[in-house]
């Protein structure tokens, strides 16, 4: 009987709590959904077919370039998002694989990207970008993300390759298989498990960021969805359908991958991989 | 470092094995080299310069730091919003740390159901863009709206609302609870993990001793997980040292009311770019900058050689 009390005691916290980390994602989207007056009227109830309004959604296309900052926003992702796996878990391999002098000392190199953030040197970033006229594209906030999400990276793959048995390499070189076949072709594809927990540290920042957006471009064209949605949200702050409308906008798609991914999201999370 | 993995890969020919190294890290070092490493240095050096009013540049030494520390016009706002800063850092360590311990310590309870569904439901607002959730609570506290003040006047305190985020008394503890609330996924799932680890042996043990759950979990458990707690309370100290996206996507660049929520992040903008006020100035940016690499590598070097050394580790 105590048993059962205590475990609803616990229900009711964790679902108080759930409340309230949903909740407002909720009322957000649920009434961009509603036309003004029941926007106002009664914020909590959902939609039904007397309030249903998409106008917000109407006007966010029609005054912002909404579907330009999502494919800008995908490219800059999935670009920089194969880059950092192919470049981390090359050099991954490297560190791992061979043994040669300064392999610690570069371990350390590598570190210091992981807990210092690199925005720290914006100044000298946009310098170099304006001399090397990539200032304003979608190609300098990849190479910035590559650099970003480049050490975590290499540090997970690192512990995954580790794990990899020993034989299956050595079996491959005494049939003389050259190294970068072994790696391309025996090792690349066990590391499929990783790229989910890879994905976690890089994906969701960069999808995410102001910082270097805001900073490095500075047309409508190579704006990305956060920039773009953060622009569109200072200008229109009282139309709050448009307001509404373009918070869902960049809310939806972040959940419904978060939902798809969420399983393995949470493992790569909880593995040990950040140590 | 690991020993050698293979014996046959210590016989690779010294020219062969320069130019497997040369491939496989060449494209991440390079990368990384150059658009992360130099350009803190290339910052640090720049800090050393200032501008001349003619629109040349000479070295300066350390006067951009006299001035950001000393001086009337920059040593107000720098000292303003490093304690900002320092306020938004301690609000993080009383309320995110101690939620996240306790909403670990319910989701790692043996036996409960729905675990995977609240572990997704809690992590999602972490997921989000902070300019989404700054924004989305700044509509949901607007007095405009009216839906914080409902809610609380449902439960009878409608008397306690106010237009937090525009008070100077209250902005800053506001949007520090706000990036609370997003963030605490973080501290929640790193801590349920390191509690998933502890073996079951040692709880049997102590229920056998006669230990209740309470008991069990501040004395046992919660010292076990101690070095995930302090390791968390380093990844916020970064990340609250290096904050900017909430306060300038819900203030702006100005971080008002009248600077009350200025911190270091949306200083070194509004230092670097300009604003309303001022003519942006890189060479000052630059300073910021180094001002807050210095103190993120003080909070890292205290870290890892007082904290970290004297943490007792158990490995299972």
């Amino acid at each position: 009987m105590e048993q059962r009390a205590r475990s609803l005691g616990v229900h009711l916290v964790l679902i108080a709590y759930s409340l309230l980390a949903v909740g407002p994602i909720l009322l957000v989207v649920m009434n961009s959904f509603k036309e003004r007056s029941a926007i106002f009227g009664a914020p909590l109830a959902p939609p039904d077919s007397a309030t249903f309004s998409l106008i917000g959604y109407q006007k966010v296309f029609h005054t912002a370039h909404i579907l330009t900052y999502y494919s800008n926003s995908l490219i800059v992702t999935l670009v920089s998002m194969a880059l950092v796996l192919l470049f981390g878990a090359m050099a991954a391999w490297a560190l791992t694989e061979y043994r040669f002098r300064g392999s610690t000392a570069l371990a350390l190199f590598l570190s210091i990207g992981i807990m210092v953030p690199i925005r720290l040197g914006s100044v000298a970033i946009l310098n170099m970008m304006r001399s090397a006229g990539l200032n304003d594209t979608l190609t300098a906030l990849i190479l910035v993300y590559v650099a970003q999400g480049l050490p975590m990276s290499i540090f997970i793959l690192s512990e995954f390759i580790q794990q990899i048995p020993k034989d299956l390499r050595d079996a491959a070189r005494c049939d003389g298989v050259p190294e970068t076949r072994i790696f391309f072709e025996v090792v690349a594809p066990l590391l499929r498990p990783a790229i989910a927990t890879v994905a976690v540290f890089t994906i969701v920042p960069i999808w995410n960021d102001l910082w270097f957006p805001l900073i490095l471009t500075s047309s409508d064209s190579t704006h990305t969805v956060t920039l773009g949605v953060q622009q569109f949200l200072g200008q229109y702050i009282t139309d709050w359908n448009s307001v509404l409308a373009a918070l869902s906008m960049a809310i939806l798609p972040v959940v419904v991958i978060y939902v798809i991914l969420s399983r393995q999201l949470i493992a790569g999370l909880t593995s040990g991989a950040v140590k | 470092m690991p020993e050698p993995v293979s014996t046959i890969t210590a016989q690779i020919s010294r020219v062969k094995l320069a130019g497997l190294l040369l491939f496989f890290l060449g494209p991440a070092l390079a990368i990384y080299s150059l658009l992360s490493i130099y350009p803190l240095v290339a910052t640090m050096a720049l800090s050393t310069y200032t501008n001349d009013p003619s629109g040349g540049r000479h070295f300066a030494g350390l006067a951009n730091f006299q001035a950001l520390l000393g001086s009337a016009l920059w040593s107000k706002p720098f000292w303003n919003a490093l304690g900002n800063n320092l306020i938004f850092f301690a609000v993080h360590m009383c309320v995110q740390n101690p939620v996240g311990i306790a909403l670990a310590g319910f989701l790692s309870l043996p036996g409960l159901r729905l675990k995977g569904f609240y572990r997704t439901v809690m992590f999602l607002p972490t997921m989000l863009s902070v300019v989404i959730v700054g924004f989305s609570w700044n509509l949901i506290l607007s007095p405009l709206w009216g839906v914080a003040a409902g809610a609380l006047k449902a439960v009878g305190l409608g008397s306690l609302f106010a237009p937090w985020l525009g008070l100077e008394s209250s902005a800053l503890v506001t949007l520090s609870l706000i990036s609370v609330w997003q963030f605490v996924g973080i501290p929640m799932m790193l801590i349920y993990a390191a509690l998933l680890n502890i073996p079951d042996e040692l709880i049997d043990a102590a229920r056998v001793d006669g230990l209740g759950h309470l008991r069990i979990f501040f004395h046992i458990k919660l010292p076990l997980v101690l070095p995930t707690i302090s390791l968390v309370s380093v990844l916020t100290f970064v990340a609250n040292f290096n904050a900017f996206d909430l306060i300038y996507s819900v203030k702006g660049a100005l971080a008002g009311p009248n600077f009350a929520t200025d911190i270091l992040g949306t200083f070194f903008y509004r230092t670097f770019f300009g604003n309303q006020l001022q003519l942006g100035d890189p060479t000052m940016g630059a300073a910021v900058a180094t001002v807050i690499f210095f103190i993120i590598l003080v909070g890292l070097c205290l870290y890892l050689f007082l904290v970290q050394r004297r943490i007792r580790r158990y490995t299972f």
